[in-house]
C-alpha cells in the first residue's frame, strides 16, 4: 500500500504526466503561463480543487447511479471551483484579476474530469486525495516550467522582479516577443514532451495503422 | 589496400571514428563521386540526386544573391547621398578603411559595401545551421542531407540587411531544430524551413524585422529620406502613392528598392524561375497557380474598391514586383517538401497562396507584407489538398464503374 501510494503521488510527474503524456490541461497552459505569479496561482488552485473533488467523488463513488455519473461530478467539481475563486478573489485579488476567466474555467480543465471518472471512480477516497495531488503536481511542474521560461526570456523577468535588465529599461537584453505569445507555449510543451519522451520513450505512441 | 589513412578504417564498422561517420560521409560524397552501389534489388537509376537538386537551386538563386548583395550598397548610399548618416557599425569603419567612396553610381562600392552586410549573415547562418546538422546526424546515425544548403542560400536572403547577428543564428536555429529536425530532418518537414525562422525572428523581434527603419544599411531618421518599403508606402497611400512616389513599377520589377536582401529584383527572381522551371526542379504549376490567384484576388479587390482603405486599388502588376512576392513564388512555394504533391494540387496549392498574400497585404492592417504568412499557412494545408484530389479520383472513378 506505501509503495502504492508512492507511485500514485510522483507517477504524475514524469512517468504519467497529465499534459506531457495524457495531454490535458493544454489550454490553460497555454492561457497563465505568461508570468510566474499567475501560473503558481493557477496550479495551486487547480491542484487544490482536484485533490479535493477527486475525495469527494471517491467518497460517493457507490452511491453514485453510473448513468448520472458525469453530472454529479461536474457538480462536486464546480462547486469546489467557486470556494477556490471566492478565496482568490478575497485574499489575492490582483492575481485573481489577471486569472479572470480561466479560474472559473478550471471546470472545464479536463484534468479533473479526467481524474474524477478515471481513478477516483475505482479507489478509496484517501489514495484519491493523494491522486489529486500528483496530477495536480505534474500539471503545476509543466506549468511553472512553462512561465518560467516564458517571462524570463518574454519580459527579462521573475515574479515581476528584473531579472534580465532589457534594453527598454538601459540593460542589454532584447525581450523574446514571441514568448509572450500563446503560441510560444505551444512550442515550449512541445520540447518539453519531446525531451521527456527521448528520456522514457516508452511513452511515445506506437504508430496507428 | 593496408593505407593507414583508409577512412573505412577510421570511420567504418566498428572503427574509432563510427560516431562521427556522417562527417566523412558528406565530405567524400561532395569532393568525390563514391564508388559505393545500392546492394539491394530495387533501385532508382537517375542521375539527379539530392545533391545535383539542391545545387540547381543554388545555381538559380545566384542572379538573385548577386543583385541582393549590390542592392545592399546601392540603397545605403543612395540615402546617404540624400542626406542620411552611414550607420555606426564595424561594416562602415570597413569600408572607410578599404576607401572606397560611398556613391551610387559606383557598381564596385555598392557591391564592396553589400557584401560587408551579407557576408557576415551567411556566414552565421552556415555555421549554426550546418554544425546543427550535423549535430542530428550524428545522434541519429544517419547521413548528412543536402537540404540544408538551399536553406542556408535562402536565409539570408529573406532578412533585414541591418539584422543582428545574434537574431540570425538564433533564427536558423529555430528553423533547423523546430522546423526540421523534430519532424525526422530533411524531406519531413511540413513547413519551410527558411520561412519557418524567419516568421519566429518576425514575431519575436518585430523591432529588426519591420517597420521602416531595417531595410536601408543606413541611418534614415533625418527628414527627406525615408526608409519605408514601397509596399509600406503602398499600404497607406495605395495606387496613388505608388504613383505619386520616387520608386517607379521599372525600378521595383529590377529591385532597386528597399527591402530584405534577396527579394527586392523581380527580375532575378525570375532569372531564377527559367533555371527551376527549364531543370524540372521547380513547378511551373505552383507559379502558375500563385499567379493566377494574385490577378484574381487584387482584381475583385479593385472592384470592389474601398473609401478607407487606398490599398485595395492597387493593381496586380504592382503586387507582383512589390514585397517578397515574386521570389516567394519562385523559390519558397516550389519547395519540393512543403508543397502539394499532386498535379492539379499544386495548381490548387499555388493559387491560394496568390490569394491569400493580397489579402494579408490589403485586408490586414498590421502586416503590410503577406507572403511568408501565406506561404506557410498553405504548406499547412498542402497535404490536406492532396488528400482531397485523391479522395476526388476515387469518386470519380467509382461512379464511372458503378454506372
Amino acid at each position: 500500500m506505501a509503495t502504492n501510494m508512492k507511485s500514485t503521488l510522483f507517477d504524475p510527474l514524469f512517468e504519467n504526466n497529465p499534459i506531457a503524456l495524457q495531454v490535458l490541461g493544454i489550454c490553460s497552459a497555454l492561457a497563465v503561463t505568461t508570468k510566474m505569479e499567475t501560473a503558481l496561482v493557477m496550479a495551486a488552485a487547480v491542484t487544490l480543487v482536484t485533490a479535493c473533488s477527486n475525495f469527494a467523488v471517491s467518497l460517493l463513488r457507490n452511491m453514485i447511479p453510473s448513468s448520472i455519473r458525469i453530472i454529479v461530478q461536474l457538480t462536486i467539481i464546480a462547486s469546489l471551483v467557486i470556494v477556490a475563486d471566492q478565496v482568490l478573489k478575497a485574499y489575492v485579488y490582483d492575481i485573481s484579476k489577471q486569472l479572470s476567466v480561466f479560474v472559473g474555467l478550471i471546470i472545464t480543465n479536463c484534468i479533473l474530469m479526467g481524474r474524477a471518472e478515471g481513478f477516483a471512480m475505482q479507489n478509496p477516497p484517501v489514495l484519491s486525495f493523494v491522486d489529486g495531488i500528483g496530477n495536480g503536481l505534474g500539471y503545476s511542474m509543466v506549468l511553472v516550467c512553462v512561465a518560467f521560461i516564458r517571462e524570463l526570456l518574454g519580459s527579462g523577468k521573475l515574479l515581476g522582479h528584473s531579472l534580465i535588465p532589457t534594453v527598454n529599461e538601459g540593460g542589454w537584453y532584447q525581450p523574446n516577443g514571441l514568448m509572450v505569445t500563446s503560441a510560444a507555449a505551444f512550442f515550449i510543451i512541445g520540447i518539453f514532451i519531446w525531451a521527456l519522451r527521448s528520456w522514457k520513450p516508452y511513452q511515445i505512441e506506437s504508430d496507428e495503422a | 589496400m593496408s593505407n593507414p589513412l583508409d577512412p573505412e578504417k577510421l570511420f567504418g564498422k566498428g572503427a574509432p571514428l563510427e560516431r562521427l561517420y556522417p562527417l566523412f560521409e558528406a565530405t567524400e560524397t561532395i569532393v568525390l563521386t563514391p564508388g559505393k552501389v545500392t546492394r539491394g534489388a530495387s533501385h532508382v537509376r537517375d542521375a539527379l540526386d539530392l545533391k545535383r537538386m539542391m545545387i540547381t537551386v543554388v545555381v538559380a538563386l545566384v542572379p538573385a544573391i548577386l543583385f541582393g548583395i549590390y542592392n545592399i550598397g546601392y540603397q545605403a548610399h543612395w540615402a546617404i547621398e540624400h542626406g542620411a548618416e552611414p550607420l555606426d557599425t564595424w561594416q562602415t569603419q570597413l569600408f572607410q578603411l578599404i576607401g572606397l567612396q560611398l556613391r551610387s553610381d559606383s557598381i564596385l562600392s555598392c557591391f564592396t559595401h553589400g557584401l560587408l552586410y551579407y557576408l557576415p549573415v551567411m556566414i552565421v547562418t552556415g555555421a549554426i545551421g550546418g554544425n546543427l546538422e550535423a549535430l542530428f546526424a550524428i545522434i541519429r546515425k544517419h547521413e548528412i542531407n543536402e537540404g540544408f544548403l538551399v536553406t542556408w542560400m535562402l536565409f539570408p536572403l529573406i532578412l533585414p540587411p541591418t539584422i543582428p547577428l545574434w537574431q540570425v543564428g538564433l533564427g536558423i536555429a529555430f528553423a533547423v531544430i523546430i522546423a526540421k529536425e523534430i519532424f525526422g530532418g530533411t524531406g519531413m518537414n511540413i513547413l519551410n524551413v527558411a520561412l519557418a525562422g524567419r516568421a519566429f525572428l518576425f514575431f519575436a523581434y518585430p523591432a529588426q524585422m519591420s517597420g521602416d527603419k531595417v531595410w536601408i544599411a543606413a541611418d534614415t531618421r533625418v527628414d527627406g529620406v525615408s526608409g519605408a518599403t514601397a509596399l509600406a508606402n503602398a499600404a497607406v497611400g495605395g495606387l496613388q502613392a505608388l504613383q505619386t512616389g520616387t520608386v517607379t513599377w521599372w525600378d521595383a520589377f529590377l529591385g532597386f528598392i528597399p527591402g530584405s536582401v534577396g527579394e527586392t529584383s523581380t527580375l532575378a527572381a525570375l532569372l531564377g524561375a527559367v533555371v527551376l522551371i527549364a531543370t524540372g526542379v521547380g513547378s511551373w504549376r505552383i507559379m502558375a497557380g500563385v499567379v493566377l490567384g494574385t490577378i484574381f484576388s487584387s482584381g475583385l479587390l479593385n472592384l470592389i474598391g474601398s473609401s478607407t482603405n487606398a490599398f485595395f486599388d492597387v493593381p496586380f502588376w504592382w503586387h507582383m514586383v512589390l514585397g517578397g512576392w515574386a521570389f516567394g513564388m519562385v523559390f519558397m512555394a516550389t519547395d519540393p517538401v512543403s508543397a502539394a504533391h499532386s498535379l492539379t494540387g499544386k495548381y490548387v496549392y499555388g493559387f491560394f497562396i496568390g490569394l491569400l498574400v493580397v489579402l494579408i497585404r490589403v485586408v490586414n492592417p498590421a502586416y503590410p507584407e503577406g507572403m511568408m504568412l501565406a506561404i506557410l499557412f498553405m504548406n499547412l494545408f498542402a497535404a490536406f489538398i492532396d488528400y482531397w484530389i485523391v479522395q476526388a479520383n476515387i469518386k470519380r472513378r467509382a461512379a464511372r464503374y458503378a454506372a
